[in-house]
């Protein structure tokens, strides 16, 4: 799309009038998008832009973090992960798997769970425990990959489970007191396996609008023009504008393989706490492919108490520079909760933006 | 955490393929693909195929503008 | 907290600059090294340019270069971003016990070949040898002296208005190495690392006004650029749709997860030059073969003091941070 195709969106969207709007979009890469494309620079003021918990390395608590440590510290262990999850921190400030790969631990990255199995054929004396970090998109995959380790009878592999679910978390925020989000632009590729029926709940339940949303800064701007048009006229639907990769009933295969591997599981999430069915765990019969069981590691440990106000700030309840913690405790360098721990989270952005009035 | 990329399937061999774009190739797993042709275009994300795509980008980008057009009816 | 090295002291970003800060500037304090500029400008005789670099690139080899042509055109550039002509060099090798003699000797080949090419002698150096396992293969150091031919350079000197150019596409040589380590990802995609020191001749005797050189090595043309305007009154903006990047290494960052602003050159450099020299200096840079893809893509200013921004190619804006650590690549 030309620039052209930019201006007349942006004026569609400011045709439709002045009213403040609050909208919210709950997927890291779409946090990214926006960001890397400067969009919400060019959005007319009464259009508010909140970014959700939607980056499933930001999500992780850092309770869950601390027992990762602890396993990287194992003379046997070798570690795969994604490069996202190196700098995400444990309870104490500064120790992340960066600093415990300094420390002698052996942590390699990873593009895909299939990388990791891959490395623990070429290991065979060590335990390669694969972090198994993602929302509907990734899991497909990770489970797949347990399935091969399975078939080629690798038994050095194992996935620590920290998958989750976007739907529970979407529906606690709705639940939260005083959340006030009008209209969602909802993830595209966890919607490629989930379907449009992943996201009807939003208009049939909460009669709040939803959009599917694609991935490019004319397709988020789109979603964005789509869910303002929804909210002036008052007729909160699902829409589609990524058909080219969601269907309506999303992704039958990838549906199968999760239904097949995975039981949901209440799971804890940074920054939000303790939420039922949101996580991925396992099925007993992969059990051999599990790093809980392996390790005797805790599936959703207890929630510590923690000053951490990302939940307010996601729910835009109040501005980053108002938590306590914001610039004093809490910096990108040594984050505390998802909004920070995120490049481009609410948090890092204010930081970054600091000084700069359009920023 | 959706990062994807469309990538051309170049050769396929049960569920491994070669993805490739701007010369650029990489393994992809095609498991989630129902009977993916040399040709496909696909959406890979951490090395799977998660979603087929319409034939070559180009068709995507009309899609995209189309898809504007109707809506700023 | 106990401080150790990690990687991300290395990366040429935010956690390294503190390390020279507080670690080694108080220890080793002098005038010339306090400027921290690419080389040091120092006295004796005619004023000459000394500059330092260590070599530790994974893999060795890899598709436009190796870690002996990186050695040699690393220093030699540090030192024409100096505005001085590269001279002597020396060399040291720390190798492993058991690297093959063979691998060995290809490199020093390509620093030979190199030192040709850019009219520079590796005039005195050293060799180590370390026990298998606490190496890489080898380490290589090269220091260089060459003579102040241009005086005056430095980010001191920039004023708004300016201009900002990159001498040719950006990103080649951070990629080329990421995909050479991923047993996953094929693509023909080199490192650009060439010795800059005639196209760097070329520029400044092509007009006055030319403010400041660097080469954008680890951190990237974001890092570079902050280093320029942090901490003062000035800031550069930069317009995403002038800057050359390859669309071979636009697909490969997209498929790793990285962002070629931020990733090595070593074969490219930026220069700010003032408005009247521009026509000048590019007309100069694309006469020569390593500068034939320049192009302006942006400008001082005193909008957003110390700060790096970018107006994007979809038409908002964006602050660019230095690096802070390493670059990892995302699936985020």
């Amino acid at each position: 799309m030309s620039n052209a195709g930019t201006q007349k969106l942006l004026g569609a969207i400011r045709a439709l009038g002045e009213r403040p709007m609050t909208l919210m979009e709950v997927c890291g890469t779409h946090t990214m998008a926006i960001a890397r494309s400067g969009l919400k620079t060019l959005l007319p003021e009464n259009i508010r832009l909140l970014s959700g918990p939607g980056c499933p390395v930001c999500v992780t608590p850092a309770e869950v973090i601390d027992a990762v440590l602890e396993l990287a510290m194992e003379k046997n262990v070798i570690l795969a992960s994604y490069g996202d999850m190196l700098r995400v921190p444990g309870s104490t400030p500064g120790d992340s798997l960066l600093r415990r790969r300094a420390l002698g631990a052996r942590v390699e990255i990873v593009y895909s769970p299939v990388d990791a199995v891959a490395l623990a054929k070429e290991n065979p004396g060590r335990e390669v425990v694969f972090l198994g970090v993602g929302f509907e998109t990734t899991a497909p995959g990770t489970a797949a990959a347990v399935l091969t380790a399975q078939e080629e009878g690798v038994k050095n592999f194992s996935v620590l489970s920290m998958l989750k679910t976007v739907e529970p978390a979407l529906r606690t925020l709705i639940a939260m007191p005083g959340f006030r989000v009008e209209g969602f632009l909802c993830p595209g590729h966890v919607a490629s396996i989930t379907g449009e029926a992943g996201f009807c709940f939003l208009p049939e339940e909460y009669n709040l609008p939803g959009v599917i949303a694609g991935f490019g800064p004319e397709e988020i701007l789109l979603a964005v023009y789509l869910l303002a048009k929804q909210i002036t006229e008052g007729k909160p639907r699902l829409e589609n504008a990524y058909r080219r990769a969601v269907r309506p009933e999303g992704n039958t295969l990838a549906q199968a393989m999760l239904k097949r591997c995975f039981v949901p599981r209440r799971d804890l999430w940074r920054g939000l706490g303790e939420i039922e069915n949101s996580g991925l765990g396992l099925r007993e019969e992969l059990a051999d492919f599990d790093a809980e069981k392996k390790f005797g590691l805790s599936a959703a440990p207890k929630a510590r108490p923690t000053a951490c106000r990302c939940g307010d700030v996601i729910c835009g309840r109040i501005r980053p520079e108002d938590c306590p913690l914001f610039d004093r405790r809490c910096t990108p360098e040594d984050p505390v909760g998802p909004c920070m721990v995120s490049s481009e989270g609410a948090c890092a952005a204010a930081y970054k933006y600091r000084g700069i009035e359009n920023g | 955490m959706c990062l994807a990329v469309p990538l051309k399937l170049i050769a396929i061999n049960g569920t491994t393929a070669t993805g490739e774009a701007m010369g650029m190739t990489r393994q992809v797993r095609v498991d989630f693909i129902k009977n993916p042709q040399v040709g496909d275009y696909v959406m890979v994300h951490a090395g799977f195929a998660i979603e087929r795509l319409p034939e070559g980008q180009a068709l995507a980008d009309l899609e995209a503008w189309e898809e504007m057009e109707a809506a700023l009816e | 907290m106990d401080e150790i090295i990690s990687l991300d002291y290395g990366s040429g970003g935010k956690k390294t600059a503190r390390l020279i800060e507080k670690l080694i500037l108080p220890r080793l304090d002098n005038p010339a090294l306090r400027a921290l500029g690419d080389g040091a400008i120092l006295d004796g005789g005619e004023k000459l340019v000394f500059s330092t670099d260590s070599f530790v690139v994974n893999p060795l080899f890899f598709p436009g270069g190796d870690i002996g042509k990186l050695s040699v055109c690393g220093t030699v550039n540090d030192l024409s971003m100096c505005g001085a002509e590269p001279k002597y060099l020396s060399c040291s090798f720390i190798i492993e016990e058991g690297f093959p003699l063979s691998q060995l000797e290809r490199i020093v080949e390509s620093m030979a070949a190199q030192c040709q090419k850019a009219g520079v002698q590796i005039v005195t150096g050293d060799t180590k040898v370390v026990e298998k396992g606490r190496g890489d293969g080898v380490y290589i150091n090269t220091a260089g002296i060459g003579i102040l031919r241009h005086p005056g350079l430095g980010p001191e000197t920039i004023r708004p208005g300016d201009r900002v150019i990159v001498s040719g596409f950006v990103g080649d040589h951070g990629t080329a190495v990421m995909l050479a380590r991923n047993r996953m990802m094929q693509g023909e995609i080199a490192s650009d690392c060439a010795a800059l020191n005639g196209l760097t001749e070329a520029i400044l005797s092509a007009a006055p006004g030319v403010r400041v050189l660097r080469d954008p090595t680890r951190g990237g043309v974001a890092t570079t650029l902050n280093e320029f305007v942090e901490g003062t009154a000035l800031g550069i903006e930069l317009e995403e749709a002038e800057i050359p990047v390859r669309p071979q290494v636009q697909a490969a960052c997209d498929m790793l997860g990285l962002d070629p602003l931020y990733c090595a050159n070593e074969g490219k450099l930026l220069a700010v030059v003032a408005p009247e020299a521009e026509e000048a200096v590019l007309a100069a840079m694309h006469s020569h073969e390593l500068g034939a893809d320049a192009a302006v893509i942006g400008e001082v200013s005193s909008r957003y003091p110390g700060k790096l921004s970018l107006r994007t190619a979809f038409g908002g804006s964006r602050v660019l941070q230095k690096l802070s650590g390493a670059q990892l690549p995302r699936i985020c």
